[in-house]
């Protein structure tokens, strides 16, 4: 089953490599990360989505909070949660394309961010559901570039992860 | 406030740490170090001729001590060496601090001399690594990396530091903390005492019970705890490889070790047992055979310090994450105020069932005929010899499941070996350790003539030191633990496994280091000569006995079967 965890990470050099690191020394799997600092500098928030039985998740997250750089986490598909990713997408547009695209774009709830007389961009969040059936409703339109931020997410309600 | 340098400051720190000893090799990164050294009495440098046996002989300093063992390397190749010395003490989780020299912060990342990404290298086999970046951080960062190493599962901590970092002539002020909190670092203590309620119920209930005791409960000073808890409830207990000696050797209640090499008695109680007390264990597969035939009929209690040991290959009926000693405190406690009692009963016919199984006497050996010399006689001859009081170390192979079979510990910290990384060459600087730990002690290193040469050039730190360690090696001409795989399951194939032929003549090579060198090959002498050796209190002494190459160790577990598969000699199995 597929899990997202988001972990507080200290922002300090060679955090992440200790948990980068530990998927892959342990032969864990990781689907997509995210990283960023917080609101408290001293703080990195990172999301893992990572695929494993309950087990095998079990260990990762007793393996995530050995290490001495995380300072919490929680495992986000544990309770209700809300999950976005964000897709940057660039594909051909010319000739009747051009509409059907912006139709498209519309009803997934996309902006365009740029425009070329060939070329749209287009900027598109939601769970990474939504981003691969919106690559597939483009149908034969050609995609010249896709970049997706990988997933990262936020329990509902009054749940948070904070010191 | 006192001005020091960088350098001045890492050694003045580790003083206020309370080391007293610390294991190394100098090299250009770490000179600035070394001269902080040599300008002060309070802490001892022990100069190793490589940088592998550094670590090797801190890890056997700090095993039986309980201390941490301390090392120093430099930048580059000191690193590297350093580090199958830091995977073997990771993987056995022993406290020790490992301080590297790094090239100067303005030439990191530029592949300058001799650097090495150190943090990058050690990064999957330490607790946990600093880079250090100021020399102000210094005493902070000793602080907690003693810290790390030493609580919760110890294990290794690198500190990388920069030479720039120990430049003599900027000093700033020094003060070493009393204490250190870390908001990312907690150290569990108390089990939780529902859980160990719960255990204490199943294990009162229990009709054919084992006390299954590993590392953690020498690690956690726990045998005494131990003791008192097998025999207050009167049930069998067996030790892992790296737990002998956490609980007393020769009591009646003591099946021998379990596992790959484990007794008959011991193995055979796992399997048929109703409850296994896991105590400071990690289910190793070494012990448990294949996983899904583990203890079929038995509930499964499982204390130890670390979350993720628990349920990680066996999954624990009743999990207790906390200190082996506090959990085993509170659960003597329970037992004494518990309305229940013992199943005497049951545990009478249990007891019974073992006998008959220790009757096998697995662990018999027939003498030759030939007077020549069995390589368990050699062991049984250390123990004689030593009275059981020695510290062993061993290196890795069939002389250390001979060891460790053979020679019977009473006491917790005596027996000191590579369990986890099966480090070749670990166990001659770590009889270093031990012997310098233990100025008084007897230090054996129960070696084989492989092992030895993989860190044979201590012979001159000894030297040096006038270290009186006995080395004994069971000479069997060949990697006796490989050959007997190639003999098992190869077809007797023995590819690149014996050099009969091109062995240095080790008495000759013990007399150009000034040391003692003995040869025994004969069976009539081995006990005379082998107490020969051990009077010799002041020299190191080589003790080369020649042993029968063609025996094996057993009992030996089927590969892939249960614990109760094995194959008790070459015609026999279970």
């Amino acid at each position: 089953m597929r899990h997202i965890i988001s972990i507080l990470l200290e922002n300090e050099p060679g955090a992440l490599s200790r948990v980068v690191g530990l998927f892959s020394q342990r032969n864990y799997n990781i689907e997509s990360l995210t990283v960023a600092p917080t609101e408290d500098h001293s703080l990195s928030r990172l999301t893992i989505t990572t695929i494993g039985d309950d087990r095998k998740i079990e260990q990762i997250t007793k393996h995530l909070n050995k290490l001495i750089d995380v300072v919490k986490l929680v495992d986000l598909t544990e309770g209700s949660h809300v999950e976005r990713e964000l897709m940057l997408i660039k594909v051909k547009a010319s000739g009747a394309q051009r509409a059907e695209i912006k139709r498209t774009t519309d009803i997934f709830r996309g902006q365009i961010i740029d425009v070329t007389p060939t070329v749209y961009s287009i900027q598109l969040s939601g769970t990474s559901d939504k981003l691969d059936s919106f690559i597939a409703a483009l149908g034969n339109a050609a995609v010249l570039e896709v970049a997706r931020t990988g997933v990262t997410g936020i329990s509902r309600g009054d749940k948070v992860l904070s010191l | 406030m006192e001005l020091l340098s960088g350098g001045e400051m890492l050694i003045r720190a580790l003083h206020d740490e309370g080391v007293e000893l610390l294991f190394g090799y100098p090299g250009g990164a770490a000179l600035h170090i070394y001269d902080a050294i040599f300008n002060q009495d309070k802490v001892d440098h022990i100069l190793v001729r490589h940088e592998q046996a550094a670590t090797h002989a801190a890890d056997g300093y700090a095993r039986a001590t309980g201390k941490p063992g301390v090392v120093l390397v430099t930048s580059g190749p000191g690193a590297t060496n350093a580090i199958t010395g830091i995977a073997t003490a990771f993987m056995d989780s022993i406290p020790m601090v490992v301080i590297s020299g790094q090239v100067d912060s303005s030439l990191i990342g530029t592949d300058g001399f001799q650097e090495t990404d150190m943090v990058g290298v050690s990064r999957p086999i330490v607790k946990h690594s600093f880079m250090v970046q100021r020399a102000e951080e210094i005493p902070e960062i000793v602080k907690k990396a003693f810290y790390i190493a030493t609580t919760g599962r110890p294990g290794p901590v690198v500190i990388d530091i920069p030479k720039d970092v120990t430049d003599p002539a900027r000093k700033v002020k020094y003060q070493y903390p009393d204490s250190v909190k870390m908001r990312s670092y907690s150290v569990p203590s108390k089990g939780h005492t529902g859980q160990i309620k719960k255990a204490v119920e199943i294990l009162l209930a229990a009709k054919r019970p084992v006390i299954y005791a590993g590392g953690g409960v020498i690690q956690g000073n726990g045998s005494e705890l131990l003791t008192e808890l097998a025999r207050m409830l009167g049930y069998p207990v067996t030790n892992t490889l790296m737990g002998l000696g956490a609980y007393p050797g020769t009591d009646e209640q003591f099946l021998g070790m379990l596992g790959m090499h484990g007794t008959y008695e011991a193995n055979m109680a796992m399997h048929f047992s109703d409850v296994v007390l896991g105590i400071g264990v990690r289910f190793d597969d070494r012990v448990t055979n294949a996983v899904n035939k583990f203890c079929p009929g038995a509930k499964i209690l499982h204390v130890d310090i670390d979350p993720a040991s628990i349920s990680k290959t066996v999954t624990a009926d009743v999990p207790i994450v906390g200190s082996v000693s506090t959990v085993l405190e509170e659960m003597i406690d329970l037992i004494k105020q518990s309305d229940s009692q013992v199943d005497s009963k049951s545990l009478e016919l249990w007891w019974q069932q073992i006998e008959g199984w220790r009757e096998k006497e697995c662990l018999k050996v027939e003498a030759s005929t030939d007077d020549s010399i069995k390589p368990q006689q050699v062991v049984q001859a250390v123990y004689k010899a030593t009275g059981g009081n020695a510290y062993v170390s061993s290196d890795v192979g069939q002389h250390q499941m001979f060891a460790a079979q053979y020679y019977v510990f009473d006491k917790p910290r005596r027996w000191i070996n590579s369990g986890g990384l099966g480090t070749m060459g670990f166990g001659f600087p770590a009889a270093v350790g031990v012997q310098l730990a233990y100025p008084d002690a007897v230090s054996v290193c129960i070696t084989g003539e492989g092992s030895i040469q993989m860190c044979i050039q201590e012979l001159a730190t000894c030297m040096q030191y006038a270290l009186p360690i006995k080395i004994v090696c069971l000479n069997n001409q060949a990697l006796g633990m490989v050959k007997q795989w190639q003999d098992m399951q190869y077809g007797g194939r023995h590819s690149h496994s014996t050099y009969s032929e091109s062995l240095p003549d080790f008495v000759k090579l013990m007399e150009a280091y000034g040391h003692v060198g003995i040869r025994i090959d004969k069976l009539s002498e081995l006990d005379e000569k082998m107490a020969e050796a051990f009077a010799i209190k002041d020299k190191l002494v080589f003790i080369d006995v020649s042993v029968d190459a063609t025996e094996h160790v057993y009992p030996m577990a089927i590969k892939g079967g249960s614990m109760k598969d094995m194959y008790l000699s070459k015609t026999e199995r279970t």
